[in-house]
């Protein structure tokens, strides 16, 4: 089995946080802070300017990891992707005062997912890999629309604002890049 | 239950990165709670957010680590660990019978029985939900069965997030947690079905255009 060291590294991530989870292993979660601190760190203060805000931020987030590792499901999306969401998240949680409301996955209204996730544990492994891929094979003006909106924090209309674009181009755009990352990782919807 | 109109990726994407505002939020997160797919969606745009971090990495801030990691090992102490995400199995033995998912259950205080329904006029009724955030107007609505909602046009964007009975727009039927979104160029005229009351959740960042000059006149004193 031919296997890059990038996806193994991953893989290994996952089952420190598998580790944390279920066993509150702090060997295990100084692992992923140590790999992931300064990375979060210096994510904060692309946006935030100020070090010690960033410090706080970074130690949120990694708080939060330790919280929520229980919670990590690896065939739903990578380490990197759910630790940079909790992060994304507290950033703008930051300089945002309202609330930042969520659906619950223990709400008994909550409607799971149909279909067992053991399915798709195997074939996950390298999804971070194609969507890399995939979103190199991009459009430029497709990819520069999502780094805008993940780097920026913008909303869709302020991105059309910013780039002086119709609405309805940047909506386009968005569907037919998130319609060719899903056909990239096969059967997702 | 088989969601049918789902919510756009544009809404989703700014959902995913947290641009979307708290009005908004109610209603995408409310019907991310009944739509596994919608679900799937958002994880991966939540991937392809982690895959551009990774490509254009910050330069990492390494300098106190050590620092850090003590005092993060002082607070894992007193903050509580979350339980895992809960099987399929476990919440079928706790039953399907609240109408009110999450997020929006805890806006309105509680399920279905807690809604303190205000007249509209016409055997509808709505209930305000207070938001710290004034930029978006968010309301329960309920429709009686077999009635229109008065046929209106926008001057910005609606959410419109059905939690029982359903709605036809046109050709088009909404049911429990189908989204519908709306925009200037929209005008129409939603019928409840036939045989029970519909129950929405709306959210408007202005106020509506009513066609009625009556329903005009009087939308001042509604508040919608």
């Amino acid at each position: 089995m031919k296997q890059n060291s990038k996806s193994a590294a991953k893989d290994d991530l996952a089952r420190l946080i598998a580790r944390v989870g279920s066993s509150r292993d702090i060997e295990a979660f100084e692992r992923i802070f140590r790999a992931y601190a300064p990375q979060v760190r210096a994510f904060m203060l692309q946006r935030v300017r100020d070090p010690q805000l960033s410090e706080e931020l970074m130690q949120e987030t990694m708080v939060t990891v330790w919280r929520k590792a229980a919670q990590f499901d690896p065939s739903r999306g990578t380490p990197s992707a759910w630790i940079f969401t909790i992060a994304r998240n507290l950033r703008i949680d930051n300089y945002r005062r309202s609330r930042r409301p969520d659906f619950d996955p223990n709400d008994p209204a909550f409607v799971p997912e149909p279909e067992p996730a053991a399915d798709h544990a195997l074939e996950t492994r390298d999804e971070e890999t194609r969507l890399h891929a995939a979103m190199t094979g991009l459009p430029s003006e497709q990819r520069d629309l999502l780094k805008l909106a993940f780097f920026e924090d913008v909303s869709h209309s302020e991105i059309a604002d910013r780039l002086g674009l119709p609405l309805g181009t940047v909506k386009s755009r968005i569907r037919l890049a998130f319609s060719k990352l899903r056909a990239a990782l096969g059967d997702r919807p | 239950m088989t969601i049918r109109h789902h919510v756009s990726d544009e809404l989703l994407l700014d959902y995913a990165t947290g641009a979307l505002s708290e009005g908004w939020r109610i209603a995408v997160a409310t019907h991310l709670a009944l739509c596994p797919q919608g679900r799937r969606r958002l994880s991966l745009m939540e991937m392809a957010g982690g895959v551009l971090v990774r490509e254009h990495p910050p330069e990492p801030l390494r300098s106190n680590d050590d620092e850090a990691w003590i005092s993060i090992k002082k607070r894992l102490g007193v903050s509580e660990m979350q339980p895992a995400v809960l099987q399929a199995d476990d919440l079928a033995v706790r039953g399907g019978a609240v109408v009110l998912p999450e997020p929006l259950r805890s806006y309105v205080g509680g399920d279905l029985e807690s809604v303190k329904w205000r007249p509209l006029g016409r055997g509808a009724y709505h209930m305000p939900i207070e938001l710290e955030d004034e930029s978006t107007k968010v309301r329960l609505l309920r429709i009686p069965a077999g009635k229109p909602v008065p046929e209106h046009g926008h001057r910005g964007r609606e959410l419109t997030l059905v939690l029982s009975g359903s709605f036809h727009d046109g050709e088009a039927l909404f049911a429990r947690g189908d989204l519908e979104e709306a925009d200037e160029t929209l005008q129409h005229q939603p019928v409840a079905t036939e045989g029970e009351d519909c129950i929405c959740l709306a959210v408007t960042d202005a106020p509506l255009k009513f066609r009625s000059w009556l329903l005009r006149a009087i939308q001042p004193i509604l508040g919608i």
